[in-house]
């Protein structure tokens, strides 16, 4: 059987989602066996490859970089999971959407150059920071922040069994 | 006794008693938010809803109908789960309901509603309004952000303590739950600072100062437990 083509990302997060899924410890052995890991922020791949099958989203849409990769993402991917609850519902980086953009940007670094306000070296910030589902097609959700390693175990053995829904009851638990 | 039907089990119920109630009795759970026991039923955010088969498959709040003789009540089934499931999700989209920062966290009605309800993400757009929070009263602080308008905190004050200093403001998306004419709650000549409104709020919207999340457990239950105590008339 070949393996799957595993792909994770981070947007707008604390990276709390992708520690979670190193906690997965031992059961990384194991989850190399059934999968490759084509894309990652702990691989070095710089483009994103096509014909990905599992692609797992940690962060909110917050720039436009975010948005343009995601939607390339998505062309390439059967198969796009919100991971953790910044992907889900926007969580903390969300906090800022009540607040206009500007006025965000220049409470943080005050008056002059301020960088994410127009596009340029750092791309240009979101009037909102959104979770996955309000920008692309996404097929799965995984809550929690961060989701447990035994809930994203639990999520990965399900996917790659074949089961539907991976995750009930208190493995859906927010927060 | 009434004699009805919920989910095809034979129920009786005292005259005057609600569906809701013959439902616990029977060990049925119907999930609910706004209701809480020894308060007045509000039927405000409908998660209690229930099918009525004889009445044409209308839908009722249970905890605030009257348990009828020959009522045919459908309790549980692929509509009504899709129902709740959207109720929640219009709740969690309405303000900034988010578990991960919240002192209510893992103590929250409304976070144990979405894992029961099997909710795991929210269809609607998130609206992020802008909402104030008092802080100003030595004890309690009020988060609007958090507020989910059931009125639980209202009716505390009012049926309960007999204070009447809560109250609703503004109108539909708008409403806010206010102390007397408006805050500061400090401020405020009527609160007695008992805190019955904090026990009854079943998220994080009223909380007790000074206390970390894994501490912010709430004690609904005492409401009942006061005024059962009271001397009956």
């Amino acid at each position: 059987m070949p393996k799957v083509r595993l792909a994770t990302v981070w947007f707008s997060g604390c990276s709390g989602c992708h520690m979670s899924f190193l906690d997965l410890d031992e059961r990384l052995i194991e989850l190399a066996g059934k999968a490759e890991l084509v894309y990652s922020p702990i691989v070095d791949i710089k483009e994103y490859p096509d014909d990905v099958d599992v692609l797992l989203v940690e962060g909110a849409v917050g720039n436009t970089e975010h948005l343009h990769l995601l939607r390339e993402m998505r062309e390439k991917t059967k198969l796009v999971v919100a991971f953790g609850d910044c992907a889900v519902t926007g969580n903390v980086p969300s906090l800022r959407n009540p607040i206009p953009r500007e006025e965000v940007l220049r409470a943080v670094y005050g008056e002059g150059e301020v960088p994410g306000l127009e596009e340029g070296a750092v791309p240009k910030l979101l009037p909102q920071a959104l979770p996955l589902h309000a920008v692309v097609r996404v097929d799965r959700f995984v809550p929690g922040c961060p989701p447990s390693a035994d809930r994203i175990w639990k999520f990965l053995q399900g996917l790659l069994a074949g089961r539907r829904p991976e995750l009930v009851g208190a493995d859906l638990r927010f927060g | 006794m009434i004699q009805l039907r919920i989910d095809d089990t034979p129920v009786q119920a005292e005259p005057g008693e609600t569906i809701l109630e013959a439902a616990r009795r029977a060990g049925i759970r119907i999930p609910t938010l706004c209701f809480l026991e020894s308060l007045s039923p509000r039927g405000a955010c409908r998660l209690c809803l229930v099918e009525i088969r004889n009445w044409n498959g209308r839908l009722v709040p249970s905890c605030a109908t009257p348990a009828q003789e020959g009522l045919d009540v459908v309790a549980h089934s692929e509509k009504l789960a899709a129902l709740r499931r959207t109720i929640l999700e219009l709740l969690f989209a309405e303000r900034n309901h988010i578990c991960a920062f919240c002192v209510s966290s893992g103590h929250c009605e409304l976070q144990d509603l979405a894992t029961e309800l099997g909710m795991d993400h929210v269809t609607f757009p998130y609206r992020f309004p802008a909402l104030p929070l008092d802080a100003s009263h030595p004890k309690f602080g009020l988060d609007h952000n958090r507020c989910v308008l059931c009125g639980r905190c209202v009716r505390a004050c009012a049926e309960v303590e007999g204070a009447f200093t809560w109250g609703f403001s503004g109108r539909g998306v708008e409403t806010l739950v206010e102390p007397d004419l408006g805050g500061p709650w400090a401020q405020s000549p009527t609160c007695t600072g008992c805190g019955k409104c904090v026990q009854a709020c079943p998220v994080g919207a009223l909380f007790e100062k000074g206390k970390a999340t894994s501490e912010q457990v709430k004690r609904p239950e005492i409401l009942a437990e006061v005024t059962e105590r009271r001397p009956r008339a």
